[in-house]
């Protein structure tokens, strides 16, 4: 309980740092993520995700820094490419879209991880400290990088406040809203703009295969407790900064627990409870109603046949009576 | 001869992945052979941790278990959470993966593995691990007798499955209506997979598992129609990939397995280019002039 407050009272400048940068950070992938989820394309937050690191790699090596907006814009423009090449193969030859995911993903990957590895072996100085780009440590985050999380944070939320109706239709009828003479590219074009920099920004803190997890779990437990768009997306931003706090204060407790990985278990949590207690849409509401609905009807069938049966037929009647009493009481 | 016995073991898994690929690609279901190469994490761990050795038969066996227990768990999410498919691959893989991590750091002193070598593992090692009897005479590398094994598993199961196979994935409901048991193949088509992604995994970590995996066939897939030539074809293409691979890696000095993901996508743009070039001739075909009849 002590250290629950403790932790809480945010007084010690570590956590604070960790705390507002995974806070900020599962707010932007909420957002994002509603919308890749909405659009069906859950793992191309992971395929992007994984395509950034050639691109963090090719920055270094040309701009011969690591300041992180150098590594960011190589990593952007890596990210942007991969969506794009996704796109291309897509459109154009007869592979489905879940084997180009991977196959761009791993292709990209490796080539990141044959760039990383060639870096690290030239022995150009100050490389090192560059794989922390992949694996992510949360533990490691400084005021810098929470201003920059601050930064996409609000690039995000005014971009979908500007383009929220036009994002809406293209999320739920992107063929409508060519119809309508929505300018379908330029939204397409923001949407995955807003997505690849919350991810190129997000893995410093919780690596590729984490932040997969951010975008994709928040959105798809609020998709279970609504319809609307608006409460979606406010949920997910809820359940976003509800598991990075969670994360947080575990690693907080125990200093060798790793943040990312429990907040993606606290996601996984948060997702498999939504999927079960959501009144709508969750597992035990629809067991429940199906279950009524059967007793109704069973019930409903018991009285047709009382109907049926002729005055004066007392034993046929009890015996309708006991079935309906083992309905209601077993049913 | 470290150079044959590295991309012996590349071309290996290379073979291993491609042949089983092939069906997931053609499944649509290539991002759950990517989710199983990343649930087995747990599952090396906890065997790790109980049998405390590398590469014994209960590893495997646990290891591949878990990289079933993925795909299960996708289904239920699927079908009883009514979750969207992508969705449920997505979280059902990234929590086991968090949870392997976290057994990682919680057992740092027991288990001899880290995070960055199960992702892109190295095959660079291969060669030191070698296969020793007790009179001392060396077989070659323990790595390369596995994945033996495991590809010899892998063409019996193809070649006695083959039928059942072919027929439940390209049309489902038709075998279902001959009394082929659609839950049967799938499920012995995951546990194939699951047992070549954990022996290929030491070797050269999860991301050239899921390389070899996708990228050959999916490169056959766009020569090809026929089932029987896209496997030789995915077969033929993970075994240049090695090579390339290799070659590339020893040029540059860099990782052999990030190399060999590398080369598989430079064949895979070549098929690219000659699928685009054939698709061309098939639109343009060659003008004819038309019989007299017709003017």
């Amino acid at each position: 309980m002590n250290s629950l407050l403790e932790f809480l009272s945010l007084s010690d400048p570590n956590v604070r740092m960790v705390v507002w940068g995974t806070t900020l950070l599962g707010a932007s992938a909420g957002l994002v993520g509603v919308f890749t989820l909405l659009r069906k394309r859950a793992l191309l937050g992971d395929a992007v995700a994984h395509s950034i690191l050639p691109g963090v790699c090719l920055a270094f090596l040309v701009g011969h820094s690591k300041a992180p907006y150098v590594l960011l814009l190589g990593a952007l423009v890596a990210g942007w490419l991969s969506l794009l090449s996704i796109d291309f193969l897509v459109r154009r030859t007869k592979l489905k879209a879940d084997s180009v995911i991977g196959l761009v993903l791993s292709v990209f990957f490796g080539l990141g991880i044959w760039l990383l590895t060639s870096i690290q072996q030239s022995g150009v100085a100050s490389q090192s400290g560059l794989d922390k780009f992949l694996f992510g440590k949360a533990a490691s985050i400084t005021s810098q990088d929470v201003s920059m999380f601050g930064w996409v944070v609000l690039a995000v939320v005014v971009i979908l406040l500007l383009f929220y109706k036009g994002f809406k239709v293209l999320a739920f009828d992107e063929d409508y809203a060519r119809a309508i003479g929505m300018p379908v590219r330029l939204l397409e074009f923001l949407l995955s703009t807003i997505t690849v920099l919350s991810i190129a920004v997000g893995i410093q803190a919780v690596g590729v295969v984490l932040m997969a997890s951010l975008l994709i779990a928040p959105a798809a437990a609020a998709r279970f407790w609504t319809d609307r768009l608006s409460v979606m997306l406010l949920l997910a931003v809820g359940m976003g900064i509800l598991a990075a706090w969670a994360g947080a204060f575990i690693s907080f407790t125990a200093p060798s627990m790793p943040t990312g990985p429990w907040i993606v278990l606290a996601l996984a949590a948060l997702t498999v409870f939504s999927m079960l207690w959501a009144p709508r849409r969750g597992v035990l509401g629809r067991w429940l109603r199906q279950w009524r609905y059967a007793r109704k009807i069973a019930l409903e069938n018991v009285k047709c046949i009382e109907d049926l049966v002729p005055t004066g037929r007392l034993d046929l009647k009890r015996r309708i009576c006991r079935h309906r009493r083992k309905i209601r009481l077993f049913k | 001869m470290d150079a044959i016995w590295i991309i012996l073991t590349g071309t290996l898994v290379a073979l291993c992945c491609g042949l089983l690929g092939s069906f997931l690609v053609l499944r649509q279901m290539a991002m759950v052979g990517d989710a199983i190469s990343h649930a087995v994490l747990p599952g090396i761990v906890i065997a790790f941790l109980l049998a405390e050795s590398r590469d014994s038969l209960p590893m495997l066996i646990g290891a591949a278990a878990v990289g079933v227990l993925v795909t299960v768990l996708i289904e239920w999410l699927h079908r009883v959470g009514r979750m969207q498919a992508d969705a449920s691959i997505g979280i059902s893989y990234t929590t086991l993966f968090a949870i392997g991590i976290i057994l990682i750091s919680y057992f740092t002193r027991q288990v001899d593995l880290d995070q960055d070598c199960v992702l892109y593992g190295e095959i660079a090692y291969v060669p030191l691990d070698t296969w020793i009897l007790s009179n001392g005479t060396s077989l070659g590398p323990r790595a390369v007798w596995i994945l033996g094994g495991a590809l010899l598993l892998i063409l019996t199961f193809i070649g006695m499955g083959y039928k059942g196979l072919q027929l439940t994935t390209f049309d489902a409901s038709y075998a279902a209506t001959l009394g082929i048991s659609t839950v049967f193949w799938h499920y012995a088509l995951m546990s194939t997979v699951s047992l070549a992604t954990v022996v290929s995994f030491e070797s050269v970590g999860a991301i050239l598992v899921v390389a070899f995996l996708i990228v050959p066939p999916a490169t056959a897939y766009l020569l090809t129609d026929r089932l029987p030539v896209m496997l030789g074809l995915s077969a033929l293409f993970g075994f240049l990939s090695a090579v390339l691979g290799y070659g590339l890696a020893v040029a540059t000095n860099g990782s052999v397995a990030g190399a060999m993901a590398v080369a598989a996508g430079f064949w895979f743009i070549l098929a690219l280019g000659i699928h685009f070039i054939k698709k061309r001739l098939h639109a343009f075909p060659a003008r004819r002039k038309l019989p007299e009849s017709y003017i």
